[in-house]
């Protein structure tokens, strides 16, 4: 292959295991400069980090990230090692691909991995005064070690970062994150606008926010590290309670990556049906992103129209799946449950019934004066920075991206259907909301041509009662509502997944809330949080 | 038509016939203020309840329906929550200032509602610089909403405080302004006097255009004036939790709630008396007949009837729009209306003075 030729080309000691998707193993020494080359070098151009996972291999400990060209359309594992347990360091790349920035605090969390020149090295999402780090295999989770703290955390205005000499020696030295005479307020954990418990801590001169600064880590449930304890369908449940508002997707996603590994077809008729509730989902999704953003903006009647219309679509998920939220209706190897009679006829009415309803939204909204100067022009995100950030899903789209997963290796019967993928140019607030506008025509579209076409089968195929993975790294992803929700499974052969880790679309839109916001008011900080359309529990997992 | 003056004549000399002549005053102006008080709390109780059902009808909901028929009682229930809540002891508050404040804008709001002309002769303070009087005494109110904002010690509350003090100070120009558009119009600033002038037609129709792009911005700037959507900045609930009266609980919230609630009344009773013709009802020149029909309905009822109108679209306002920006706030005010303004000032002087009005 070219690919593997050109990397054994820039990266004489690294290992090349080949495989569907080819892993790159490089000491850390020759880390960064095989991860500058992958970026740079015009053959490769790696530009999209995808997933970085951190892990504990038992005698190293390492991170495995996983890149993707957006020219060329390859994608490649890219993973290194320390087998210094007691002091792990590695180099940062943190400069080269933008989300690696908040991946690499999410690593250094939970493995106590230290990334040499990263400019914050915080914990993300545990307290400041957790003891040890809960992925590695030997953590002791004992509660007498880390007690329910009746105290609250404290917020620091500094933040550690790690540089190392031209000899190699480390030192440790401090970033200041707000001055002592800063205006600094906080949005979050309890706001009405942050969507869940998310916590901004804002600087302001006046009404101007002067920089953000993202804690997450309030609803963080370390549903990796349950999953490692968990048998694989067991795991499923997990998934549903990430972005609750795109619960199929999610556990689309994990059933694509065991259905991968295990090597399972599943019958056309569950592809369909998945396929379909895909849609629901996001048409549902779409409509509370609808509703949000005009509430978050102050239009409260418009609310409770895009509330009233999911009703109609929750119902819809309901009456076959049994839940409204949580729905639990993918397993391994096909459904919960064949679709209900009913749902047919009711998937008509909802086609025949959601396009006058938009219509009434973009005449109370989209075409308001009001609105369109509050989102025209304002928290512009560039294609190079979606790309860098890797900012998927309508938000990415919104910036020119072409990133939709449906489009790019698509699944379930997505190949079959006829539809567009939105794209826009701005990159500005109002182009996040059309394209989330107008991805509702497109799922409506989608639903049109699907709905009378389920071929006759089974709902399931039947699987082996013990699930287990051959040894081996998997990853599999789906669009989801907010962007690319991808699974990365390592196994060791077990019926428990040696680590298992999601990529979380919400965690790449925060982390593009500062850069977005600089220079604008308080206001604009609310609207750019709402069209990003960021759901908690999904970024801290 | 029914002159309240009757009435209150006969109380009068009734008090005076037994008392000495302070004595008689002085018992007057207690009667005087415990009637205020409680249409002033009728009112208020009366338009949170519209509010809410304004609201759930354009919200495809039906609102408040259990306590009472048509739930007319639950905002009286809310009335007895709010008045049986604690007040919470906040620290590190600038105590007195923080207890001041809700009373300052309560009393703002009184004496405002004190200067409307109700009804035929049910006017309290009627002197010849009455709208004078108006304008002075409900800005006092910005300062009540400034001190609960620094008083707070709380950073949401101060930039809720900040924000309403810029956008206050800001509209409380453009409604100088169309309403002396009116007194030009009218030739006084006496109360009582422009109701009466209206008997022949009423000022917004009188007045020709200038008259009309009065009430227009008068309107806007009563809204803004009042904080309410699309101008609810100051309190932006998803931005600031709620502004200025974040830290407040119990009474002293709910003076800001009633404050707020009637502050719109006196709104849309100015707007009534300078330019929809207060209680006077509606007359057409040369329709004898309907004019006769009309003057059979109380002054009182025509009075109530047109603040209700204003009310109600002040109330689509805010139940359609989403929340203006700080700067496009000022930018509407400052750029626009002010410009517009003071154009339409002189335009009304012109017509007043080659007398091209009806």
């Amino acid at each position: 292959m070219e690919l593997i030729e050109n990397i054994k080309h820039i990266a004489p000691d690294a290992s090349v295991e080949e495989g569907k998707i080819p892993t790159i193993t490089v000491p850390p020494t020759h880390y960064r400069q095989v991860a500058e080359e992958l970026r740079n070098n015009p053959n490769l151009s790696f530009d999209f980090l995808i997933c970085m996972t951190g892990c504990d291999w038992g005698d190293s400990l390492g991170v495995i990230s996983l890149l993707q060209s957006t020219v060329h359309e390859h994608k490649v594992f890219l993973k290194t090692y320390t087998t210094n347990r007691e002091n792990p360091e590695l180099p940062t790349v943190s400069d080269i691909w933008g989300t690696a920035n908040l991946n690499e605090r999410e690593v250094f969390d939970f493995l106590g991995i230290r990334f040499i020149n990263h400019p914050d090295m915080r914990r993300l999402f545990l307290r400041t005064d957790w003891v040890g780090y809960p992925l590695r295999k030997d953590y002791d989770a004992s509660e007498s070690i880390n007690p329910v703290r009746l105290y609250s955390d404290d917020t620091l205005d500094t933040t550690p970062t790690y540089e190392a000499t031209p000899e190699g020696e480390i030192s440790e030295k401090e970033n200041i994150l707000f001055e002592d005479d800063e205006y600094v307020v906080n949005i979050g954990p309890q706001h009405p606008a942050t969507h869940g418990v998310l916590r901004f801590r804002v600087s302001l001169e006046g009404e101007i926010v002067k920089k953000v600064d993202v804690n997450c880590g309030y609803i963080h449930r370390g549903i990796e590290k349950l999953c490692e304890t968990l048998t694989y369908p067991q795991t499923l449940a997990m998934t549903d309670r990430l972005d609750y508002l795109a619960a199929h997707h999610n556990r689309h996603a994990l059933c694509l990556c065991i259905e991968d590994a295990l090597g399972i077809e599943v019958p056309e008729r569950v592809k369909y049906i998945r396929t379909i509730m895909d849609e629901l989902q996001r048409l549902s999704s779409h409509l509370l992103f609808w509703s949000s953003l005009c509430m978050d903006m102050g239009a409260l009647t418009a609310f409770f129209y895009g509330f009233r219309d999911r009703e109609k679509v929750l119902d819809i998920m309901e009456e076959t799946t049994g839940g409204r939220l949580i729905q639990n209706y993918n397993t391994i190897g096909g459904l919960m449950a064949d679709i209900h009679p009913d749902s047919i006829r009711r998937i008509k009415e909802l086609i025949k019934y959601l396009p006058p309803m938009l219509k009434e939204y973009h005449e109370v909204f989209t075409g308001n004066i009001i609105a369109q100067e509050r989102l025209k022009h304002i928290g512009i995100l560039t294609r190079e920075n979606a790309i860098s950030y890797g900012v998927t899903g309508p938000a990415g789209r919104a910036s020119g991206w072409s990133c939709d997963v449906r489009k790019h290796t698509p699944y379930g019967v997505y190949d079959k259907v006829d539809f567009k993928e939105i794209l826009y140019t701005e990159g500005d607030s109002f182009s996040r909301y059309m394209v989330r506008m107008d991805e509702i025509v497109e799922s409506i579209h989608i639903l049109e041509q699907l709905v009378d076409n389920i071929p006759a089968g089974d709902y399931a195929v039947k699987t082996p009662a013990i699930i287990k993975l051959p040894e081996g790294h998997y990853f599999r992803s789906v669009e989801a509502s907010r962007g690319e929700f991808g699974v990365y499974i390592e196994s060791r052969g077990d019926k428990y997944p040696y680590r298992m880790k999601f990529r979380s679309p919400c965690l790449t839109l925060v982390s593009v809330v500062d850069q977005l916001t600089k220079g604008n008011k308080i206001a604009d900080l609310i609207a750019i949080g709402g069209t990003l359309d960021y759901v908690v529990p999904d970024l801290d997992r | 038509m029914f002159d309240f003056g009757v009435v209150t004549q006969w109380i009068d000399e009734l008090l005076r016939s037994f008392l000495p002549g302070t004595a008689a005053t002085l018992v007057e102006l207690v009667l005087i203020g415990l009637c205020l008080l409680v249409g002033y709390a009728v009112i208020a109780l009366i338009l949170i309840y519209a509010e809410r059902k304004v609201c759930a009808f354009f919200q495809c909901r039906i609102g408040p329906n259990r306590v009472g028929p048509y739930g007319t009682i639950q905002s009286i229930a809310d009335m007895l929550k709010m008045l049986t809540k604690e007040i919470i002891e906040i620290n590190h508050v600038d105590r007195f200032l923080f207890n001041l404040a809700p009373f300052m804008v309560i009393i703002a709001s009184v004496l405002a509602f004190g200067c409307l002309p109700f009804a035929k002769g049910l006017h309290v303070i009627d002197f010849n610089v009455g709208i004078f009087f108006l304008i002075a005494v409900s800005s006092i109110g910005i300062v009540g909403i400034l001190l609960a904002g620094w008083a707070s010690n709380n950073k949401y509350s101060l930039i809720g405080a900040m924000r309403s003090g810029a956008q206050m100070i800001s509209y409380e120009l453009s409604i100088g302004l169309s309403i002396l558009t009116l007194v030009v119009f009218s030739g006084t600033m006496q109360l009582s006097e422009i109701v009466e002038q209206q008997a022949a037609g009423w000022f917004i129709f009188r007045g020709h255009i200038p008259a009309f792009i009065a009430f227009v911005i008068y309107v806007i700037a009563g809204t803004a004036e009042t904080n309410r959507g699309p101008f609810d900045l100051p309190e932006a609930d998803s931005e600031l939790t709620a502004g200025y009266h974040t830290e407040y609980s119990g009474m002293h919230f709910g003076f800001f709630y009633l404050a707020e609630y009637l502050n719109m009344f006196v709104v849309a009773g100015v707007a009534t008396t300078l330019f929809l013709g207060g209680w006077m009802p509606l007359h057409i020149p040369g329709w004898e007949g309907f004019n006769q029909v009309m003057d059979y309905i109380p002054s009182l009822i025509w009075f109530a009837g047109k603040c209700a109108v204003v009310i109600f679209i002040i109330m689509w306002f805010k139940w359609t729009f989403p929340r203006l920006r700080i700067d496009q706030l000022l930018h509407l005010e400052w750029k626009y209306l002010l410009p517009i303004n003071l154009c339409n000032l002189l335009l009304m002087v012109i017509v007043v003075v080659f007398k091209l009005h009806f």
